[in-house]
């Protein structure tokens, strides 16, 4: 029997690529501790550390954390509930 | 920098572990706003696998014995400032009256901030919890009141403006370490980055 409800991990990559491919920082985010919402644009970033740490402008907590390795990055986001991206009429 | 000190840190090996370089500055590294804690209100807790807290406040921590060690630092950003000296006090002096079995700490600071170590790694005259930095009080912008020093370990380790530890017997990744750092952060074994 092979369970049809689900897909390959795979397919993915076709939604991911269009999403990533965009200018995030003129995306919308919702902060996941205090719910503000707004342009990523308008993050608080503190780039003098071992890493990107983008901060709420309403409530200070960490919204993203972006960690570039010589070969691999890590990004963490945590602490937004979402992202709105704007994109061209499918 | 005088010939006989390069020569005294040549003959007892390199001075800067591989991938970094010698900095005279203090650079500022910071991953939020800097916390503002009056000593009166500082405290440092150590809370035990059984929930057992230890607690000092300001005057309790300052009134116990001191010690002015004198390390390299080195911070996984690169840079590496050597003969850099400290005042505070021994985490084996903070641990003494702590009985406990577990194998790691969770630190955390002011502002949220944590970071994990081995146990072993705060004891045996490596790490101290420090409040003075070349003779005067620690500034706020490097950890002030009060910030740890593990100086054989990547400089991230040695969390500013800390609040206390949580022993633990398992490893609980802190800030830096769930973003892709490493573990341990060893920089004579340039351990960066997880899996380094
Ligand atoms: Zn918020």
């Amino acid at each position: 029997m092979t369970d049809m409800s689900y897909l390959d991990g795979n397919m993915l990559d076709g939604p991911l690529r269009e999403v990533f491919a965009v200018d995030v920082s003129g995306a919308t985010g919702r902060c996941a501790s205090c719910g503000a919402t707004g342009p990523m644009a308008g993050l608080r970033v503190y780039s003098h550390a071992p890493g990107l740490v983008a901060r709420c402008p309403a409530c200070a907590e960490v919204m993203l954390r972006l960690v570039r390795g010589p070969d691999r990055a890590w990004l963490d986001l945590r602490g937004i509930t979402f992202l709105q991206v704007p994109l061209p009429p499918a | 920098m005088s010939p006989g000190f390069q020569g005294r840190r040549r003959s007892a090996g390199p001075a800067l572990p591989p991938g970094q370089y010698l900095t005279e500055d203090f650079p500022v590294l910071s991953a939020g706003p800097t916390p503002r804690v009056r000593p009166d209100a500082w405290e440092f807790v150590v809370t035990t696998e059984t929930g057992t807290e230890h607690r000092w406040t300001w005057a309790e921590f300052t009134a116990l014995p001191q010690e002015t060690p004198t390390v390299d630092i080195h911070c996984v950003t690169r840079w590496s400032k050597l003969g850099t000296t400290w005042q505070g006090v021994s985490l084996d002096v903070l641990l003494d009256g702590v009985d406990t079995d577990a194998a790691y700490a969770l630190v955390h600071s002011y502002g949220g901030y944590t970071t994990n170590l081995p146990l072993a790694d705060l004891r045996g005259g490596r790490a101290w919890v420090v409040h003075g930095y070349d003779g005067r009080d620690l500034p706020a912008e490097h950890g002030g009141p009060a910030r740890l020093l593990v100086p054989h370990l990547y400089l991230w380790k040695s969390a500013k403006w800390v609040r206390g530890m949580r022993l633990g017997v398992t490893d609980t990744p802190g800030f830096w370490e769930t973003a892709g750092y490493h573990d341990y952060g060893d920089p004579w074994r340039e351990q960066r980055y997880a899996g380094d």
